[in-house]
């Protein structure tokens, strides 16, 4: 057998030992993710240490690796959702919001003009009539200049509106480069506010990212339900503070130009008619904490940035005796009578509250509203109890393949039947140890990838020995047919190999899910599996050889 | 000699192409048997695919699929499907059911008050239910879901001819990919006839198959390519045979070897992955015979040129890592 090169070979002895070094903490599950988990902990609160977390932290020793794989949702238990997000919506506010503007531009040409009034059209878009039509061109040239260009990099010189004329009355919508640009800003805006309301609560490894074009996958491992996650996240969270014109019984009523009707939250059949526009909002708030009124109600207690404090201040003093309403989502939670001039900027929200609702508002209303509003598209809940069955099933059935296979190869192939065993137990450590190092998750599908690699990996075993076996018929020397074997094998591995990789892939990159943890883990089995199998069985037959130099080989 | 379990003689010869219009017959008939289950009997559609919601129940008490049925049907939930499961690895107490809902008329997303009645509503029944998972798809993802199903399916069988065209000849392709189809429809077929549940981790299923069904055709087709050159006057069918009964020992080896593996998943695996696991396995046995019936006479029947000229465009050619060294 020629002699491989002994950098070659100390490098394939680096590598085994360096994955069972960074597969190991993966036997030692619990401890290490204690460890980890105190770690991460101690380092948050800036390095001191409750005794609780130094116990977990002495767990495992710092100098070793402790990377372990994150286990799926379906191993854990926890809660997956698939939102959409209503970006649109955005779209009509955007709109609403310039009508103020558009009219004030248009105050200034009213010798032009004339008159000025807001039309009713469809969500998004801003009709505007004017009562003198020979003014339209001047008019649109006049809302055109509130137009600015719009920030992105696609959307390079174009505006953010687009105004035209139709039927003798202006028009005005947000151009395409501007829906694009906005889209793109909700999304990330709710994805942000997701991830703070998820981290508010304090689950570990939440997985928050966007799918698609409008679409994020919110999933929590710990969670008791997707309906309890739903209830964090799903709301809007959207709080307003509104100037009441009257209290009605009326579900019917009509409310006036730039009036809204909004329902009471825990009254039936009690209705604010309230001014459309808000005096300040819930971007203005600074901070919010659960805390109980004078009568020991829950409650929630607000402070407002300088700007909304000022606004809220104003608006008391010259307001005391009136009724003030509180919005949360369009519903009214409380509209007290102003007492008093408020300045500072704080205040109190009571309601009908529980202890939990007014703590989950805190929350909520600390992390932000979010920019639209979600439906959401699948969801799935798995309990603790079934991840825990799966695991054991898993490991379960793990063990009796590599048992089956093992002994099946032994049978065989003798010797090299153990030495191809071997190979199959550093391959599986690799899978672990890429796993752990990469941060990937194991799926209970990832886990039937893993078993079915120890079934596939033996083959390129099963082709070199077969090859062996044939050249050693035609009367070739140990050493000979076992260079033979190797190196005439590898075209068939390489090949056969290369295609499981290619579906692999395919499967990871189209795939969603479950397709996908199984893609993870049989895609890294087969690398593992073609360098354990040529270049690990190899060393272990070049040692075996070199320790007893046999006359003849049996495989 | 040492004793070796040999589940192959170490010299055989076969004709593989003795009873091949039999096999091929049969392949065929499969295949159009297959074809016409999906299309008059359809497919099994899990959640994945048609929306809707799948709770599984838990319980101490032995499941009652008739008391079960009675405390959802006032619910007017249209479709429900009770089924109770078991598996060898559940505790002697453990009564575990699956109850699959169908989408809810005029919904895009799922309804979680639904979810909500129906577990108060078996809560009444058993007040011992636990349910350890509540799973929901609503229409617009179920209907996206298939197409990316397909589009999987496709794109890995156009990858696998593309790879395999550039590694071996057209003819090779072509049988190559004739076996895939051969097999993924096989396979869909049987869960068509046995109306076994199809959901997404299936579509992962027949993306194996169709890895490892390539796997098994291409070693046969690195052997022949190597033989073709080695044995320049031997007949084609002659050859083939050869390089069958030469690879037969590592393809019923590398067989027994995943089926083994996957036999312990689908026995101790659990009831979750069984579907998933049976396709696989199903896939192995049907890709083991496809490779040796299938591919191989395709190529057979499409024939190959083994003039000089070829070979020599071929060695310059698209061949340049055809013979990796170590």
């Amino acid at each position: 057998m020629t002699d491989t090169p002994i950098w070659k070979t100390l490098l394939v002895w680096a590598i085994v030992a360096l994955s069972l070094a960074f597969a190991a903490p993966n036997l030692f599950y619990d401890r290490v993710e204690q460890h980890n988990d105190a770690a991460a902990a101690i380092e948050k609160a800036g390095g001191s240490a409750t005794p609780d977390q130094a116990a977990a932290l002495a767990q495992w020793p710092d100098w070793a690796p402790s990377g372990i794989v994150a286990l799926g949702l379906d191993l854990r238990g926890g809660a997956h959702l698939l939102a959409e997000v209503k970006v649109a919506d955005v779209y009509a506010a955007r709109i609403d919001a310039l009508w103020p503007e558009v009219r004030d531009a248009l105050r200034d040409l009213r010798d032009q003009v004339g008159n000025v009034r807001r039309q009713p059209s469809p969500e998004g878009v801003l009709r505007v009539a004017i009562s003198n039509p020979a003014g339209l061109q001047a008019a649109v040239e006049k809302v055109r200049t509130l137009a600015t260009p719009v920030v992105s990099l696609t959307g390079l010189g174009s505006n953010d509106i687009e105004v035209s004329s139709d039927n003798g009355e202006i028009v005005v919508q947000l151009s395409e480069a501007e829906r694009v640009a906005t889209d793109q800003r909700t999304i990330q805006q709710s994805l942000e506010i997701i991830r703070r309301r998820v981290d508010e609560v304090g689950t570990r490894e939440p997985t928050i990212q966007r799918q698609g074009e409008d679409r994020i996958l919110i999933q929590v491992p710990g969670i008791g339900s997707a309906a309890e996650l739903k209830t964090l996240i799903g709301t809007t969270a959207k709080l307003t503070f509104h100037p009441v014109t009257r209290v009605t019984a009326d579900a019917g009523a009509r409310p006036g130009p730039r009036e809204m009707l909004l329902p009471a939250m825990d009254e039936p059949n009690t209705y604010y008619l309230v001014e459309k526009t808000p005096v300040v909002t819930g971007e203005d708030l600074t901070n919010a904490q659960p805390a109980f009124d004078q009568n020991g109600r829950p409650a929630v207690e607000f402070q407002f940035d300088p700007t909304g404090a000022r606004k809220f201040g104003d608006y008391t003093a010259n307001n005391i005796g009136k009724p003030f309403a509180i919005v949360l989502d369009d519903q009214v939670i409380s509209a007290p009578v102003i007492q008093s001039h408020i300045p500072g900027g704080r205040g109190i929200i009571t309601g009908s509250f529980t202890v939990e609702e007014s703590t989950e508002l805190a929350v909520l209303l600390r992390a932000g509203a979010l920019p639209a509003e979600m439906t959401f598209l699948e969801e799935r809940t798995i309990g603790p109890e079934l991840g825990a069955d799966s695991i054991r099933a898993g490991e379960v059935a793990a063990l009796v393949a590599t048992a089956l296979v093992a002994a099946y190869m032994i049978a065989s192939y003798g010797l090299f039947g153990t030495f191809a065993v071997l190979a199959l137990a550093v391959n599986i450590a690799m899978i672990f140890a890429i796993l752990s190092t990469l941060g990937a998750t194991l799926t209970l599908p990832g886990i039937a990838g893993i078993v079915l690699t120890m079934g596939m990996a033996v083959d390129a075993n099963v082709l070199i020995y077969e090859r062996i076996r044939e050249e050693l018929r035609a009367g070739r020397s140990p050493g000979a047919a076992i260079d033979e074997g190797f190196g005439k094998a590898l075209s068939a591995i390489v090949d056969s190999q290369l295609t499981g990789l290619l579906t692999a892939v395919i499967m990871f990159f189209v795939g969603t899910g479950p397709v996908r943890g199984f893609a993870v883990t049989t895609g890294i089995g087969i690398l593992t599996s073609m360098f354990t199998a040529v270049y690990v069985t190899r060393a272990i037959v070049a040692l075996y050889i070199g320790w007893r130099h046999p006359k003849t080989i049996i495989v | 000699m040492a004793f070796r379990l040999k589940l192959v003689p170490t010299e055989t010869k076969i004709d593989f192409f003795r009873w091949q219009y039999i096999t091929f017959g049969v392949s065929v008939a499969a295949v159009i048997l297959s074809l016409l289950s999906v299309l008059f009997i359809g497919l099994n559609f899990g959640i994945d695919f048609k929306g809707g919601t799948t709770i599984r129940t838990e319980s101490t008490q032995v499941v009652d699929v008739g008391a079960y049925r009675g405390a959802l049907s006032d619910l007017g939930l249209g479709d429900v499907s009770i089924t109770e499961v078991f598996d060898p690895s559940f505790r002697p107490d453990q009564h575990v059911a699956m109850l699959r809902i169908a989408p809810q008329e005029g919904y895009e997303a799922v309804t979680p008050e639904v979810i909500a009645q129906v577990e108060a509503a078996l809560q009444a029944v058993d007040p011992a239910i636990t349910f350890p998972s509540v799973e929901s798809v609503g229409p617009k993802v179920s209907n996206e879901l298939i197409w990316k199903a397909l589009l999987a399916v496709f794109a890995g069988s156009a990858g696998i001819w593309i790879y395999v065209w550039l590694r071996f000849e057209w003819q090779f392709a072509v049988g190559c990919v004739a076996a895939l189809i051969h097999d993924v429809v096989v396979t869909v077929g049987v869960f068509s006839i046995f109306q076994l549940k199809f959901d997404l981790t299936i579509v992962a299923a027949l993306l194996t198959i169709l890895g490892y069904s390539v796997n098994d055709t291409v070693v046969i087709f690195d052997r022949l390519r190597e033989n073709l050159q080695k044995y320049k006057q031997m007949p084609l069918r002659d050859l083939m045979n050869l390089t069958t009964n030469e690879t037969l020992s590592r393809t019923i080896m590398t067989a027994t070897t995943t089926f083994l593996a996957l036999t312990a998943l689908i026995i101790f695996g659990g009831d979750v992955i069984r579907g998933f696991v049976f396709a696989m396995l199903f896939g192995v046995v049907i890709g083991t015979y496809s490779t040796l019936y299938v591919a191989k006479n395709i190529v057979l029947m499409l024939g190959l040129d083994r003039t000089e000229k070829t070979r020599k465009e071929r060695a310059k050619g698209d061949h340049e890592f055809a013979n990796i060294d170590a």
